[in-house]
């Protein structure tokens, strides 16, 4: 009687001026107005040019490593007694991440458009490296704008970004983190309009960023849907991905959204909880408002001031979320819940231990539900995941939880 | 539109001079501070006042400008607080128009009826919303025009001839020439090209041309105001005010003189910048 009325595609969106319903937008300054329209003349042009596709697919292949292996995770399996556990492992892709898709993608419009100036913003610094690997793929100079709290927390990245080649520009406004980066960024391209691409890390900015940095990951859920078809034989029956600004999650997500019998779950960083302020759950406990360009879930209070979130994992550690899965959450085929630090960590070592991957902190979250839900399914049921960044980054972090000495 | 907008820029059209807009942060660095700055700033020669309104993540907006928004935030100010500067402000003063200026989330959490029928019980004459380009139009522009409000857009270098009658086009009370591609505080530009781009800007409407971004002394003000019918002082008032605070970042007996001796300065600037023959 009071269901939604549903869309005839999940996959359609957004429309022409950028919107998820009544999500996404271009909520810019009138200074950078002009270069999102060009960029999305570019990106519309790019779509359908069979070089371009040729480009990427050939970069796909031979300097990410794609197709990224679909993985049956047999110990995991057993060990919960449920559900079959399936892992499309992008972290096996060439910097450690699922973030080089979208980079290799942009920085070929960025050669189309003739710019000569890279720049991003970076939390955990996975796609500040996934930035500054393909600005020295193609000789562009990179600036990667980083909270000054983050550049301290994770140094290791930092070094791999300055080897090859980018300066990181230190944020110290507001937190210091990746919200504040973001922001520095954008003042960094309202100031060098004329030579500088802009190259967003995840599903979110003005349009036309989420819907272009989702297609340039959907490359995961495309060859994740063949793959399980030819392993099993049939889809999934719950697909599970970790959100933070949500590109590995839509990535995903979104070649099974119209698979009315996948259910899809995304997994957000409940942090310490979500009673008070330390966490990044900005559906489960945030609410729609206007930030970066687009309307989205944010966590802000009553004035509408945005918050510093938390999460363990700095790249789950944003106060906002992709326009797309606010709209995925507000029609109700995409189901958000919240994990907690602590499980994300326990759930680091089960795999560790069970399958000899070390997984990055954001897709421990994702591993954590898949923990909670395997055991109540039949053993006829798959679970597919997406584990979307190895580890390494984090052992520092996770070393001195754990009390180890490094 | 608001009758304090349209009559102050004729009765400075008949003086032959470019208004003085002088903008400042609500709430900087406390309520009662910048209420009394407010108030100071006609007297000193201000012809048009741009309230500024805190939020968390001004994307454009240069260092200055950024920290007096924190001290506002850390200072206990809100939207509603902002409102009821203005409030009290009109008490005393019902000819100073009055344009609120800032980013479009606190407004929407407000909730844009209620947001534009409290602005005009506060007295408000225009809005300038950073982050609401033409596309976005929907949002607020066209609700604040049903009710009488201006609003006022950002015309950039980056607005070319194409683009210009689509952001001219819903923009009312005057339009706001930001003379350089980049953030607030900058320095200033060449004022030969500000002319060059107030010129062109004005061949496609009537309304009032004004410009901002860079401006800091009485020179600049004339020198800019040569070209233009106002300019918009921000970031070199909001230093001001920085620099007159106590070691805690606490308001000091000096900080409203600082900002009136400022202002009283640049008002001379805009003085000696005889309007070059209106059209």
């Amino acid at each position: 009687m009071n269901q939604t009325p549903q869309p005839n595609s999940f996959r359609s969106g957004p429309d022409e001026d950028g919107r998820f319903g009544i999500f996404g937008g271009r909520f810019v300054a009138e200074t950078l107005m002009p270069l999102i329209l060009d960029l999305q003349g570019e990106w519309e042009k790019a779509k359908t040019d069979a070089a371009f596709q040729k480009e990427l697919a050939e970069l796909g292949a031979h300097y990410i490593g794609r197709p990224s292996p679909l993985y049956f995770a047999e110990r995991l399996t057993a060990h919960l007694g449920g559900a079959k556990i399936y892992f499309k492992r992008e972290e096996l892709n060439h910097t450690g991440s699922h973030k080089i898709n979208n980079c290799i993608g942009q920085i070929l419009l960025a050669k189309r458009m003739g710019k000569t100036r890279i720049i991003a913003e970076t939390g955990a610094g996975q796609h500040g490296v996934a930035s500054a690997t393909v600005a020295a793929r193609f000789g562009f100079p990179c600036v990667v704008y980083m909270g000054a709290t983050d550049v301290e927390r994770q140094a290791p990245n930092v070094f791999r970004m300055k080897l090859l080649g980018a300066e990181v520009r230190p944020v110290t406004a507001g937190n210091g983190t990746l919200k504040d980066a973001m922001n520095e960024a954008l003042r960094d391209w309202v100031t060098n309009v004329d030579d500088t691409y802009y190259l967003i890390g995840t599903a979110a900015g003005p349009h036309p960023y989420p819907e272009m940095v989702r297609d340039f990951q959907a490359v995961i859920g495309t060859e994740a849907r063949e793959q399980i078809l030819e392993a099993e034989g049939r889809l999934p029956d719950v697909v599970i991905a970790a959100v933070g600004g949500g590109s590995n999650a839509i990535g995903i997500f979104h070649p099974f959204l119209d698979d009315q019998d996948v259910k899809i779950v995304g997994v957000e960083a409940g942090g310490r909880g979500l009673q008070g302020e330390e966490h990044c759950a900005s559906i489960t406990a945030g609410s729609p408002g206007v930030l970066h360009g687009n309307r989205t879930y944010l966590l802000q209070d009553h004035d509408g001031q945005i918050l510093e979130g938390h999460s363990i994992s700095a790249g789950l550690d944003y106060p906002g979320i992709g326009p797309e899965h606010s709209w995925l959450h507000s029609i109700g085929r995409v189901e958000y819940v919240p994990i907690m630090d602590q499980e994300a960590l326990d759930a680091f070592q089960v795999l560790t231990r069970l399958e000899g991957i070390i997984p990055a902190l954001e897709p421990s979250h994702a591993l954590a539900e898949v923990i909670k839900r395997a055991p109540k399914m039949g053993k006829d049921e798959i679970i597919l995941m997406n584990l979307s960044g190895r580890g390494d980054k984090d052992i520092f972090t996770v070393g001195k939880i754990l009390g180890m000495e490094l | 539109m608001t009758a304090r907008m349209d009559n102050r820029f004729a009765a400075l059209k008949a003086e032959g001079r470019p208004a003085l807009i002088t903008y400042f942060m609500g709430g900087d660095p406390d309520f009662e501070t910048s209420l009394n700055i407010m108030k100071a700033l006609p007297a000193a020669g201000a012809d048009v006042i741009e309230l500024g309104m805190p939020f968390s993540d001004p994307m454009a907006d240069g260092p200055a400008i950024q920290m007096a928004g924190q001290r506002a935030l850390k200072g206990g100010q809100t939207l509603s607080k902002t409102l009821e500067l203005a409030r009290k402000f009109r008490e005393g003063d019902n000819e100073t128009p009055i344009v609120m200026m800032g980013y479009y989330n606190p407004i929407y959490v407000y909730g844009v009826e209620k947001f534009l029928d409290d602005t005009i019980s506060a007295g408000i004459d225009g809005l300038i919303v950073v982050d609401l380009p033409p596309e976005m139009d929907d949002e607020l522009c066209i609700p604040a025009l049903a009710k009488g409000i201006n609003f006022i857009r950002l015309a950039t270098p980056t607005t070319d001839d194409k683009r210009l009658p689509a952001v001219l086009k819903n923009t009312s009370g005057f339009v706001y020439y930001v003379s350089m591609n980049g953030i607030t505080g900058s320095t200033l530009p060449d004022p030969s090209l500000v002319s060059g781009a107030v010129k062109r800007i004005k061949g496609h409407t009537k309304l009032p041309v004004c410009v901002g971004f860079g401006v800091k002394t009485a020179d600049h003000a004339k020198a800019i105001g040569a070209a233009a019918d106002g300019v918009v002082v921000g970031s070199a008032i909001v230093a001001q005010i920085a620099g007159s605070l106590t070691k805690d970042g606490a308001a000091s007996p000096d900080t409203v003189a600082a900002v009136s001796t400022l202002v009283r300065g640049l008002a001379t600037g805009v003085r000696a910048a005889r309007l070059v023959a209106a059209e």
